[in-house]
Parts: C-alpha cells; sequence; structure tokens
C-alpha cells in the first residue's frame, strides 16, 4: 500500500480571468484521514479541488504528492463531480457508469478484463446498488445516484478521492453508507477530501476539517478549526453550526 | 413484388446510390448519437453550412472536395471556439454568427464560379445522390470506415467523456484530443453526406435516428445500433420511394426518418406520448397538452 503520502499545498493562488478566486493557500492533505472542505458560496471550495487536480489553471503555487506534481499521477486520483455537472438523461446504466472508473486502469483500444468486472461487481455491493446494475442512471433516486459515483471511485482502486458535494439531495441512507465507506478508505491510509457545506450534526464525521473563503482560514483537526472566532471569519456574522459540546451535555 | 424491388438495382447508378445512402445512414446515426447526448446538435448543423466555401475552394483549385470541405468545417469550429473562448458571447450565438458567414461566403462562391464551370449550387445544398461516381463511393466507404473504427476503438472513453468531461479530466484521461477527435469524426461524417443530402439536410441524418432510438433504448451503444437499423431503413425506403415515385431523393429519406421519429415519439413503450402519460389521471396526454395551450392563452 503507497497509500501513505500525504497532498502539499503551497502558496495556491487561482484566478478566473482577472477576478481572484482563491489566494495564498497552503496546507497538507493527511492519509487516514476523512477531510472536509468547508466554507460560505463563492468560497472556491470546488475551485480548490478543481485547482488541486489541473482542471482549471493555477496562476502561482504547487500541488505536489508524494514529491511529485499531483496532476502527474491522476491515475491515483478518483474524482466525483458535484450533482449539476451530471446530465442525467444520458443514455447510460448503472453498470456503464461504475466501469468508467475502470478506463485509465484498462488503458486504450483494450476491453474490460475479468479482473475489471469483478471489482465493479464488488463496488456496487458496498454501496448496496447491485440490484440495480442495469437500471439507468435517470431511473434512480439522488442517493442511488451518489452512491454508484462511490461505486465509481471505489472501482477504480486510487489513493486518493475527492468529492463535490456529495450530500446533497441524497436521504440518511446513502449518507450513512457514504461516511462509512469513507471510514474504511481512510483507515486503509487513503486521502479522502471532500467539499461539504453542511455544518449541522454529520460535521462530526469528518476527522480534518479546511476552512475556506478565498483565502485559508483554518486547516486541522475538526475541535481546533471549529472555533467561534474561525467561523466567523468564514462566514461573516449569522452562522449557527453543531456544536459537540451542547450535544454532549444534551446526552 | 421482388421484381418491383429488384428493378431498380439494374441500374449502376441506383446501386451505387443505395450504397452511398445506407453507408452515410449508418455514419450518421452513430455519430449523431454523441452529437445528441451532448446537446451539440446546433455545432451540427454549424459545420455542414461551413464547409460549403471549402468545396468551392477545393473546386477551383482542383483538390478533392471532400478534404477542402474537411478543412472549412474545422476552421469553422476553431472560429466558433475562439469566439467562446476569448469574449462572453455564448456558444450558441457564436455559432450562428459562424456558420451564416461561412455560409453566405460558400453560396458566393459557388454562384461566382457557376458561370465559368458546370457546377450546380442546388446539389450542394440538396445533395446529388443519383449522380455519384465510383470515386464518390470509394471515397464514401473511406471515411465510414474511419469513422466507424475510431468510435468502436475508443468507445469506452468516448462514452466516459461525454458522460463526464471532469471526471474524464481528472483521472487524467487527454480530454482536448477526445474533443478534436470527436469534432474530426462529426466532421468527416457531414463531408461523406454532402452527396447525398446537402448542407441543408445533413442535420436531419445526424440527429434524427439517434434520437429516435433514444426514446427507445437505455445505453449509448443500443442507441448507435438502433438508430443504424433506423438509418439503413429510411435510407432504402427514401431511394425507392423517390424512384418509384420521382421525389429527390435526399428529402425523401429525411421524411421517412422524420416519420419514424414520430411514430416512436406517439408510441415508445417507456417515453411515448400515448403509452405513457404523464400523470395517472386517465386523460391522454396529448388532449392535456392541447388544453394546456389553450388555457394558457385565454388568460
Amino acid at each position: 500500500m503507497n497509500g501513505t503520502a500525504a497532498i502539499a499545498i503551497n502558496n495556491l493562488g487561482v484566478y478566473y480571468r482577472t477576478v481572484e478566486a482563491l489566494h495564498n493557500i497552503s496546507l497538507e492533505v493527511l492519509p487516514g484521514k476523512v477531510t472536509g472542505v468547508f466554507g460560505p458560496n463563492g468560497a472556491g471550495k470546488s475551485t480548490l479541488v478543481k485547482a488541486m487536480l489541473g482542471l482549471i489553471p493555477v496562476r502561482v503555487g504547487t500541488v505536489l504528492y508524494d514529491g511529485q506534481p499531483l496532476q502527474n499521477c491522476l491515475e491515483k486520483v478518483a474524482y466525483v463531480p458535484q450533482r449539476s455537472q451530471i446530465d442525467w438523461t444520458y443514455p447510460v446504466t448503472v453498470w456503464d457508469v461504475v466501469m468508467m472508473g475502470r478506463v485509465r486502469k484498462t488503458g486504450w483500444f483494450r476491453r474490460f478484463s475479468t479482473v475489471s468486472h469483478r471489482q465493479g461487481m464488488e463496488a456496487l455491493a458496498k454501496v448496496q446498488m447491485e440490484a440495480y446494475k442495469n437500471r439507468p442512471i435517470g431511473q434512480l433516486s439522488g442517493g442511488q445516484q451518489q452512491r454508484v459515483f462511490l461505486a465509481r471511485s471505489l472501482a477504480q482502486e486510487a489513493d486518493i478521492f475527492f468529492f463535490d458535494e456529495p450530500f446533497v439531495g441524497v436521504d440518511q441512507k446513502t449518507e450513512n453508507i457514504i461516511f462509512n465507506i469513507f471510514h474504511e478508505l481512510a483507515d486503509l491510509g487513503k486521502i479522502i477530501l471532500v467539499i461539504n457545506h453542511d455544518l449541522g450534526e454529520s460535521i462530526t464525521n469528518f476527522d480534518e476539517l479546511i476552512l475556506l473563503n478565498k483565502e485559508l482560514v483554518a486547516v486541522g483537526d475538526r475541535k481546533e478549526v471549529l472555533q467561534e472566532e474561525n467561523l466567523y471569519r468564514a462566514y461573516g456574522s449569522k452562522v449557527t453550526f453543531f456544536s459537540e459540546m451542547s450535544s454532549h451535555l444534551a446526552a | 413484388m421482388l421484381e418491383t424491388l429488384l428493378e431498380p438495382l439494374q441500374y449502376s447508378f441506383m446501386q451505387r446510390s443505395l450504397i452511398v445512402a445506407i453507408v452515410v445512414g449508418i455514419i450518421c446515426a452513430v455519430v449523431g448519437s454523441y452529437l445528441m447526448v451532448q446537446r451539440l446538435a446546433l455545432l451540427g448543423d454549424a459545420i455542414s453550412h461551413s464547409v460549403l466555401p471549402g468545396l468551392a475552394i477545393a473546386y477551383l483549385m482542383g483538390a478533392n472536395i471532400f478534404v477542402g470541405a474537411f478543412v472549412a468545417g474545422i476552421i469553422s469550429t476553431i472560429f466558433i471556439n475562439l469566439i467562446r473562448t476569448r469574449s462572453n458571447i455564448k456558444e450558441d450565438t457564436a455559432m450562428g454568427i459562424v456558420f451564416s458567414a461561412f455560409f453566405a461566403l460558400g453560396i458566393t462562391l459557388i454562384t461566382t464560379i457557376q458561370k465559368d464551370t458546370k457546377i450546380d449550387l442546388n446539389h450542394f445544398l440538396f445533395g446529388n445522390i443519383l449522380g455519384v461516381t465510383a470515386a464518390d463511393v470509394r471515397d464514401t466507404l473511406i471515411i465510414a470506415f474511419i469513422v466507424i473504427s475510431v468510435v468502436v476503438l475508443l468507445y469506452k472513453e468516448l462514452l466516459f467523456y461525454t458522460f463526464d468531461k471532469l471526471g474524464a479530466q481528472a483521472v487524467g484521461l487527454p480530454v482536448n484530443l477526445l474533443d478534436l477527435g470527436l469534432m474530426m469524426l462529426i466532421g468527416l461524417t457531414i463531408v461523406a453526406s454532402l452527396k447525398a443530402v446537402g448542407v441543408i439536410l445533413v442535420l436531419s441524418l445526424l440527429i434524427t435516428p439517434a434520437a429516435t432510438a433514444y426514446l427507445l433504448v437505455e445505453r449509448l451503444h443500443q442507441v448507435m445500433f438502433l438508430g443504424v437499423a433506423i438509418a439503413v431503413t429510411a435510407s432504402i425506403a427514401g431511394m425507392y420511394l423517390s424512384y418509384f415515385y420521382n421525389l429527390p431523393s435526399g428529402p425523401a429519406i429525411v421524411l421517412v426518418t422524420s416519420g419514424i421519429f414520430i411514430l416512436a415519439f406517439l408510441f415508445s413503450p417507456g417515453q411515448g406520448v400515448f403509452t405513457h402519460p404523464p400523470s395517472n389521471s386517465g386523460q391522454i396526454a396529448i388532449l392535456k397538452e392541447l388544453k394546456g395551450l389553450i388555457l394558457a392563452n385565454r388568460r
């Protein structure tokens, strides 16, 4: 298992035309932890992930994984985009989507191997979607669709997982399945970076937090990051968040 | 009956045009499936109109008109992308600007050279399938071979790319190359179709069989196979209709294709207007639509 290296971001800056989207971001994303990226709308959460992967141009700074530019190790990366990026009326079945996770490993001009088929089936079983294998993705609920994309990333056997807002429009069952898998992956020493915006109870599922608002507000252990002054700096005055303190008192 | 069906085949021009119609139908259905799922139907229209000046210039220079048309198609997509990326103008507007400009240039050029040569603007606009030569058949077959080979070889990558561009890019697939490859396929297919249906009607061959199949099946490769079956049926039926009733061939093929689409639209088991009412009120969907329209107008 070579999934023990961290991702090191150094002095990252991103511009959209002339507008500065991210300024001077430096942080580490650690393996073996479930890391959440939080911040208000327009804070640059998606931009950060896209810039890390080289999906959008980076003005300054470096993103290194195991001492190499992350962009040179993309085959180790599984990325699940936001729901809104996907055309859910596209004529594909659940199985077609899961097997997309095997495209890069399979290589050009080749058919999927039996190993790939087995990986696909195992991934589907993990998210409890085997029964839906031959369904068109458009016929599934939002939570089921999200689980299919999670299965695609599992089938990829990646070391680094990026999820952009995976909990938007999903049911409680799906949320539990997804968090369980995140923790399993973390225990295997993988890097898991999850963009989220919900500061409610589910935040306790994250080990580390990155708090963003165009620049880095705070990064580190969840409890250290979730300080009132950090949240104030990220979100401005009005913010209510799930307080572990009060839940302990209630319990 | 059989004799009637075999009768047109004794003419070699009918044999050639039938081959071209069928082959063009096949590649249009396959490539059109990508256009449809990517919402690029307008791009197909834009490229087909934009190839006209290329045809004219190639004709003037004595070059292969397929090559000229292809080059013009590529240049037009470059212009469209240039306008789209270097300004805030949206893609559909950029397409409208470029393709109408190219189309106008093409018509001007062809009208000018028409006087000195024996070419006919109408043949470019509406096709001249009965006039295809053995060399045209050969060129069409070569293009079809290239197009189908590329789609078969790159199928899983193109499926991933057209479904989830960001996801494909994130695992390191060369998305710009795939995009260029797709544009090449579209350009080649349009160029091969010009003889059959001309620049104006080629859009129908590209998107209607694919759209019809999309109403009936649920996976991209099934859309392609069924689209091919629909396109081949329409090509043969259209050619026979045009032979027996003396109709223009290109439009006859397009009308048959459109007829099949209407049948699928009305009776598709999954999403037909008659077979799949959007509500469970028991009312036939089309009546409800009409009622809605009338009520909306009264308001």
